[in-house]
């Protein structure tokens, strides 16, 4: 990422520190992650120091410090949705793709996070893949489901 | 600024306005254990283990009194059951991490905690903050801070910034209570390839 | 639409909107929320509009793109007004049959209407079905009449009357003691006494001072706030601009999780249009008051719904919380005095306003005025956002309202309250609601999340489950709860594994008093809660999977095995074609039998396996009987073979 388009997030949030979080959901919106580089720009520009992002980008769910894979897969595990089974759907999607929440596949294919409620409750249990809501979710269906994705 | 009258321990108190019970319990001479305080750093509130009982207007209540601000005519007690109980858990659930560290064997000591009573973790940094406060207010330099949150919470240096202070300072190291920071910065060091510092290389 | 300059020209404006608004022209509301979105209500949406067109009905029907209705079940639905004929889980291909049918010759499409499962009536109107009729929306009802991108809707409806109101005849104090008398405690789980928390803010020297809205729903399980403020956010910021001017707070902030992305775009739209039209910024309506509103989003941390942690969040740091010795509304965002309230209890403001602390407080009991919205989901049949006045029995809330529990199981206990709250069992369903009642039962109000569970959920799981979510969610910061709960969960988890140990109940205790004495904010000393509810009222659950290694409830899956009853199998081979991990071993006439070894416990095999047989059952605390030799197992077609 340049820093000519870091530059232009961070003046939009009018170059100040309080608004650190605002200006690195950004960049990880755009970039689907926080390289190093995009890091020391903001420190440079924003005058906080490097622990302290540090701190919030992995204090914070929303940052990845590694790129993410071109589908996200988010797993509900909100309360309705765990009394639903959805600790079972969990299972069966980590044995389809290989990786634990947190973790993104080798061919940076798939990205797997655990959510805590999407708000779909009626639902439940609910994944959601690309945005894509998908609901009522059994362990059987998902090696079906995911076989779909490229 | 004015004075605060209050007792602790069933000795009268003199406190400035604005001070700690734990400010005012060392400026009487009365020990209160710590972990996490320095009296460099603003304090941190985070082993608990300066925690007291404080009666005010008939009610008792439990705070942590390197934060807790003076008040008149409350009622402080450094010892009892609850308190004790309570320090002797949070030494024990210490010790699962650093149960050779020097502060909490004389800690489990007065206090008969069990070292054995959780099964061992595998980080033995007891996370008070030290080090990183100490290199961030004091220091100034920001070459160790925090990462994560929750259980996952642990220190780590930023190789660029630490392989250029560190050599010349380290001076949170006395610090550590478990000697866990020396590690991490050995490991940091080895790691990263920290370059060798004109004063150190040898003839 | 242009300025308006003072609370004179409001209303003339209103008048204005009113009078190009026929009440009697049909108009087609469809839920654009959240869930219904899910389930498809943006493709009904678009089925909508071409048939319109198509029918050549563009001038003659309006559509309405709301916000969350709240029977989420049931979505994608639809609304037709004025007659308030309520069609159900519609789908693209029914809406060319709506248009004709009910728009164009006024007769009811019967196939969608609710059909009450008792007495197997279909409902056409809105105000009749069992899910709506036992509520009082005052609230949440608003949400069916605007689209939460119009701000012509919400004055249509009154919306900014109280704020008209506030600068034309009430002074700061006047609306302080107004809110004061109502006795509108926070809804977003302290239950603390808004007009207390505002008078500290109004009274302390610092001048400049912060309202903010927490938005950082983390609850799991509930999603009011998302829904009010995606639905209707105009509401959220008159209660805020109305709670500034109390306190005398000109900066405000709307802190809402990343996670909503349509709430944080219709608040920022929302933002913009009361801007233009004066309602919001430099001299409100006129009156030289100033009151800007900023949006943060969160980052995905439960722990920043905490106040202080939020304000340390807002001020661009890891949000951790900080020690409440001295209160956030005197020293708060910036060290400056900082009134923080629920998006609800922002949105219950303009109510009080308009219709005054007595009206309100005739709504309620005695120590909970008003109403709550709930979140009913998990095991019931009508999941959805219910908004009940205080005092409701639970028991209403959960079988009038809610419908009990789908496929004839038997309710086993409400967790109310989130993380932070705890399970009411059966016999404390007449329990009502509210912030004191719900407390003294081991419990808490919370944000409103309430998740039923049945014979099914085991609870020492249901502990196990909030500990975990707790320990990813902790800031880290203190022993007890960092600390505290690493090792509570990792007793729990061993004993929901059958690796519990005589004595591990005691140590769970211990800690749980260690948390809730010694811990630095509310996560922390209110997580032991799902622990020590549980204990309390499951006792024998927890002793079971101890002693026995057994789990009542057959859920936890080291402890259950999966077992197909020889007498009942009768080898129609679903169960074996179905497992994912070919575990099942079976042929045509054969009896199948399980291989434990292969067994990942997903239970797709109990699911599937037609009712008519059950063959397959969930053992726990007893040995798998070991299976019947192979030449036992083939069936002669016309009577079992006897083992």
């Amino acid at each position: 990422m340049d820093n000519e388009r870091i530059d232009q997030i961070i003046d939009k949030h009018h170059n100040e520190a309080s608004s650190l979080i605002q200006v690195l959901l950004e960049i990880q919106s755009d970039h689907h992650w926080l390289s190093k580089e995009a890091i020391e720009r903001v420190a440079e520009k924003l005058q906080v120091p490097l622990t302290r992002i540090q701190h919030i980008a992995t204090f914070y769910k929303a940052f990845s410090l590694v790129p993410k894979g071109r589908h996200e897969v988010h797993i509900c595990m909100g309360t309705a949705c765990h009394v639903r089974g959805a600790s079972r759907v969990l299972d069966a999607v980590q044995d389809v793709i290989g990786i634990k929440p947190g973790e993104t596949d080798l061919d940076l294919k798939f990205s797997l996070e655990t959510v805590n409620c999407l708000g779909c409750c009626a639902l439940g249990p609910v994944l959601e893949i690309d945005g894509k809501t998908h609901g009522k979710a059994t362990p059987g269906q998902m090696a079906e489901v995911l076989k779909n994705y490229e | 600024m004015s004075e605060i009258l209050f007792q602790i321990d069933g000795k009268e108190v003199k406190a400035k306005e604005g001070m700690t019970l734990l400010e005012a319990a060392k400026s009487a001479g009365i020990y209160i254990p710590t972990l996490c305080y320095h009296e460099k750093l603003e304090p941190f509130g985070g082993c608990r283990l300066c925690i007291v009982e404080v009666e005010v207007k008939g009610w008792t209540k439990l705070v942590v009194s390197c934060v807790y601000p003076v008040e008149k005519n409350i009622i402080v007690r450094t010892r009892s059951e609850k308190v004790d109980r309570i320090r002797k858990m949070i030494i024990e659930l210490q010790m699962a991490h650093a149960p050779d560290a020097f502060d909490l064997q004389d800690l489990a000591k007065e206090y008969g905690a069990d070292r054995n009573r959780f099964e061992k973790e595998p980080s033995f940094c007891i996370h008070c903050g030290l080090c990183v406060r100490y290199c961030a207010e004091v220091k100034k330099a920001n070459a160790i801070g925090f990462v994560d949150r929750g259980i996952r919470k642990e220190i780590c240096f930023i190789p660029e910034i630490a392989s250029k202070e560190c050599w010349n300072c380290k001076e949170c190291f006395p610090l550590c209570p478990t000697e866990a920071l020396q590690a991490a910065f050995v490991l940091t060091e080895a790691l990263a390839g920290f370059p060798a510092h004109p004063e150190e290389k040898k003839g | 639409m242009n300025r308006i300059n003072s609370p004179t020209e409001l209303e003339e404006v209103r008048k204005q909107i009113l009078s190009t608004r026929d009440p009697n022209k049909p108009c087609i509301t469809l839920c654009a929320g959240s869930a219904c979105h899910a389930s498809g209500s943006k493709e009904v949406g678009i089925a909508i509009e071409e048939e319109i067109i198509k029918q050549g009905l563009s001038d003659a029907v309006d559509i309405r793109k709301t916000g969350c209705h709240g029977y989420c079940e049931r979505g994608p639905i639809i609304v037709i007004n004025p007659e308030k004929i309520c069609y159900f889980q519609i789908k693209p291909e029914d809406v060319p049959e709506i248009i004709s049918q009910t728009i164009k010759e006024k007769k009811v499409v019967e196939r969608l209407l609710y059909v009450d499962p008792n007495t197997n009536e279909k409902i056409v109107h809105e105000h009749d079905i069992p899910f709506y009729k036992y509520q009082e929306r005052i609230v949440f009802g608003s949400n069916s009449s605007v689209d939460p991108k119009s701000i012509e809707d919400y004055l249509a409806i009154g919306g900014y009357a109280a704020l008209g109101k506030i600068f034309s005849s009430m002074s700061a104090d006047q609306v302080l003691d107004e809110v004061k008398k109502a006795n509108l405690r926070g809804r977003g789980g302290g239950g603390f006494p808004a007009g207390t928390k505002w008078e500290g803010s109004r009274n302390a020297p610092e001048p400049i001072k912060y309202v903010i809205v927490n938005a950082d729903e983390g609850d799991p399980g509930a999603y009011m706030d998302r829904s009010l403020l995606e639905g209707n956010p105009h509401a959220v910021l008159e209660g805020l601009t109305i709670g500034a001017y109390a306190i005398g707070a000109h900066e405000g902030y709307i802190y809402v999780r990343q996670e909503y992305p349509l709430a944080v775009e219709n608040v920022f739209t929302a933002i913009r249009q009361a801007e233009e039209c004066g309602l919001l910024g430099k001299n409100i309506l006129g009156s030289g008051y100033d009151f800007i509103v900023k949006v943060h989003q969160g980052a995905g941390a439960f722990v920043c719904g905490e106040s202080t942690a939020l304000m340390t969040a807002l001020e661009g740091r890891a949000g951790e919380p900080r020690p409440k010795y001295v209160r956030s509304n005197v020293v708060g965002l910036w060290s400056r005095p900082s009134v923080l309230n629920n998006v609800e209890t922002w949105a219950n403001v303009p109510l009080i306003i308009n219709k005054g602390a007595d009206w309100f407080t005739k709504i309620g009991t005695e120590t909970s005025k008003g109403t709550k919205i709930f979140s009913l989901v998990g095991k019931i049949t009508n999941t959805g956002l219910v908004e009940v006045p205080m005092g409701t029995p639970l028991k209403d809330i959960i079988f009038k309202i809610g419908g009990g529990i789908p496929g004839g199981k038997k309710f086993k206990a409400v967790q109310t309250g989130g993380p932070s709250g705890g399970c009411i069992p059966e016999n404390q369903l007449d329990l009502p609601v509210g912030f004191d009642e719900l407390t003294k039962a081991g419990s808490m109000m919370g944000s409103g999340g309430m998740i039923v569970m049945d014979e099914d959920t085991c609870m020492v799981d249901v502990a196990r489950y909030f500990l975990d979510f707790l320990t990813d969610e902790s800031c880290g910061k203190c022993v007890p709860c960092r600390e505290g709960m690493r090792q509570m969960l990792k007793l729990l988890t061993n004993i929901t594994k059958g690796k519990g140990k005589e004595g591990d109940i005691e140590l769970l205790e211990a800690l749980s008093e260690t948390a809730i004495e010694a811990a630095l904010c509310a996560l922390g000393k209110s997580s032991p809660n799902p622990f020590l509810s549980t204990l309390k009222y499951f006792r024998d659950e927890y002793e079971a999977h101890v002693k026995e290694k057994r789990c009542p409830a057959l859920s936890c899956k080291e402890l259950i095995n999966f077992y197909i009853d020889p007498t009942k199998c009768s080898a129609c081979t679903t169960c074996a074609r179905k497992c994912p991990s070919d575990a099942i071993i079976g042929g045509k006439n054969k009896i199948h039998i399980v291989d434990q070894e292969k067994c990942t416990k997903c239970g797709t095999c109990f699911e599937v396996c037609p009712p008519k047989f059950r063959a397959i059952t969930k053992i726990s605390g007893v040995p798998v009987p070991p299976p019947i030799p192979e030449e036992q197992r083939t069936i002669v077609r016309g009577g079992k073979k006897d083992e």
